[in-house]
């Protein structure tokens, strides 16, 4: 077997090399096209990174899009802690902590409240369950605006208005019927054997919940969390609407730096802003992105 | 004294009955084998019986103490699943430490329990795995080892040894039955195997379409089958049956029917058979061991003779079976290898009368 492998490989195979000729060719053109649209991608990210770090007169001068001449981390400084935003000059930095100490809890109870409506929905059922769940599923087809004058009434009604709390519960809302159907569509695949013989071990719902079902769940919890984080983080019609001034998150903030009344439009602060209200959902896929694909990608556990 | 009663038990999912008005009862120490095709509610009665399904008509007593709706947890039940159900999240250990944590089991109880029952398993070196680093036949112990760390009044098992390879399969019943005679625990083992049910079993309850068929002793429920739904599921290959008719042949009580066009064949009856059979159509039922073939000029108590065209010759080994045409219908016979037929041959059989069953063809119970 192996001498005429040896033979047949001396031989000038000409249909073979015409073969790997293409083959070649084939990959050159995908690659190349590959990278053309990775770098139109890539390119405004690039001029925002770029135009951080220019000074305002060589960015008026040569335009949004040119090579930088002058370097500075002034403009990260400014973004972050004197900046004038809407008639404050004290940069973006307590957005931001509006933006964590709302994203933070509303991930975690969110998430969690979700665990437990997948859990009861697929585990526990009763009658009409599933009618229930068909119900938290619509949330996930509403558009957030059509919900905007019921919030506007009920923020009014507990005085909630213009406060980060009012943004937590909007949502923690406005998110569980998306964490109720990832957890839920993760846990039916859990095999009710599993309950059972829990059930005659002696456990009760949360002891086993806490102590069968929440030990399998990292993978989805981890998507929960980054779907989550960032979706609240990014959000910002609530945060416009519903709060002002200092009380706003940093995307509603940046949004205000943009349409400011000033003159002057320093694209070189509100790059670095914009940077900073980047950083915190793009940290957050770095360090779970490969969770991410896999969770949502896995589905029973055998 | 009886461990488990089971009275007039029914369960209905909207309109469809699964079962039909069950009545059990299992001695302390028994083994009681639920067993029957897909379908016909062995696996619902047993989680009746271990209160994973509500018991709304009917009664179940474990001891004699009404369960009817008392927990699963608070039956004194233990369970081991087809698909072994353990935790896999959690060590061995921690699966067996599970059920006795919810109980709030003493530490040093608990660490007896777990270092007896795995002595008994011979599982103590898997005890720091998870079930995903174990082979089908561990997790099998594993699973039953979960099950007696809790020295309940009844195990229940679900079809135990369906998941495993046919050798395995061989190996764990054997396993446990001798665990079965060393503990002598109440046991009620669903499974649609009648092999497993006949060995396993001190007694069989045989279900079909919802109801108990017959509920007796392995000896008895092969070789005086209820009906012949019983005949035809217990064993393998499965019970002939042959329509044919009660006649007297020279004063004596027979069966006679066609094996061909121009042939008729007449099998005076034995005994017992002989004195419940009346003139009529009847179902013969003859196992296919209870053929063998027929030596010239000898002649033995109980037996009749007659022959049939050979169609089919199967050896597997240690027997041969052979497909005979008998009528409309095909027989099967198991033969020793050195019997066996050969291909076309018309074949003289004996038929050993004494182990014949008849059947009313109309009801289709045993005559």
């Amino acid at each position: 077997m192996s001498s005429s492998v040896a033979v047949t490989d001396q031989v000038f195979d000409a249909e073979a090399a015409v073969a790997r000729r293409r083959w070649v060719v084939a990959r050159v053109a995908i690659y190349g096209l590959l990278t053309l649209f990775a770098l139109i991608y890539i390119a405004p990210l690039i001029v925002v990174i770029l135009n951080s770090f220019r000074d305002l007169p060589e960015i008026n001068h040569n335009g949004l899009i040119a090579w930088p001449q002058s370097f500075s981390l002034d403009y990260w400084v400014q973004a972050w802690d004197s900046y004038c935003v809407g008639g404050t000059c004290a940069g973006v930095k307590g957005n931001f902590f509006n933006s964590l100490e709302m994203t933070i809890p509303a991930t975690i109870i969110s998430t969690a409240l979700g665990a437990i409506n997948g859990y009861i929905l697929s585990k526990w059922k009763f009658r009409g369950s599933d009618i229930l769940f068909g119900c938290i599923l619509l949330g996930v087809f509403v558009p957030g605006q059509l919900s905007l004058m019921p919030w506007a009434f009920l923020l009014g009604k507990i005085h909630l208005t213009n406060s980060v709390y009012g943004l937590i519960l909007i949502h923690c809302v406005q998110g569980l019927s998306f964490t109720t159907l990832f957890c839920r569509n993760f846990y039916v695949n859990i095999p009710d054997d599993l309950i059972k013989a829990a059930r005659i071990d002696g456990a009760g719902f949360w002891r086993i919940f806490w102590k069968v079902i929440v030990p399998i769940s990292p993978p989805i919890l981890i998507v929960t969390v980054i779907w989550q984080f960032t979706g609240i983080w990014n959000e910002f019609l609530f945060g416009v609407i519903f709060t002002s001034g200092q009380q706003q998150p940093i995307t509603a903030a940046l949004v205000a730096l943009g349409t400011g009344g000033l003159s002057v439009h320093a694209y070189n602060v509100a790059s670095a802003a914009v940077l900073i209200g980047a950083i915190p959902p793009l940290l957050v896929y770095f360090l779970g992105g490969k969770y991410f694909v896999r969770g949502l990608t896995q589905g029973a556990i055998k | 004294m009886s461990s488990l009663t089971i009275r007039e038990l029914h369960k209905s999912y909207g309109a469809v009955e699964v079962l039909k008005g069950i009545n059990l009862e299992a001695a302390t120490g028994e083994f009681i084998a639920l067993v029957g095709p897909s379908g016909c509610g062995k696996s619902t009665l047993l989680a009746m019986i271990a209160g994973l399904e509500a018991t709304l008509k009917g009664e179940i007593y474990i001891g004699d103490r009404l369960v009817n709706s008392v927990a699963p947890k608070d039956r004194d039940i233990a369970m081991v699943f087809q698909s072994y159900a353990l935790y896999p999240t959690m060590t061995v250990r921690e699966n067996m430490l599970f059920g006795m944590e919810a109980r709030g089991v003493p530490r040093d109880e608990r660490d007896a329990a777990i270092e007896r029952v795995s002595k008994l398993l011979q599982i103590t070196e898997l005890l720091k795995r998870k079930p995903g680093q174990l082979s089908g036949g561990q997790r099998q112990r594993v699973a039953m080892g979960r099950a007696l760390v809790r020295d309940p009044a009844l195990f229940l098992f679900d079809e135990p040894l369906s998941n495993l390879d046919a050798k395995l399969r061989v190996e764990m019943r054997t396993e446990i039955k001798k665990l079965h005679n060393r503990i002598g625990k109440t046991t009620i083992y669903v499974t649609h195997d009648q092999v497993e049910a006949m060995t396993l079993a001190s007694r069989i309850a045989v279900m079909h379409q919802g109801s108990v068929q017959q509920f007796a002793d392995p000896d008895t429920v092969y070789n005086r089958p209820a009906n012949m739904f019983v005949a035809g599921f217990m064993g393998s290959p499965s019970m002939n049956f042959i329509s044919a008719e009660v006649v007297a042949d020279k004063g004596q009580p027979a069966v006679t029917f066609p094996v061909s066009r121009d042939r008729m064949a007449t099998l005076a009856l034995a005994n017992g058979v002989a004195s419940r059979a009346k003139p009529g159509r009847v179902m013969l039922g003859i196992r296919p061991e209870h053929l063998s073939r027929a030596v010239p000029g000898t002649s033995r108590p109980g037996t009749a003779t007659m022959s049939a065209p050979v169609e089919v010759v199967e050896p597997t080994g240690a027997e041969t079976m052979a497909v005979l045409r008998v009528g409309e219908s095909e027989i099967v016979g198991r033969f020793t290898p050195d019997e066996a037929p050969k291909m076309g041959e018309d074949m003289p059989l004996a038929v050993d009368m004494t182990r014949a069953c008849l059947f009313d063809p109309t009801t289709t119970q045993l005559i």
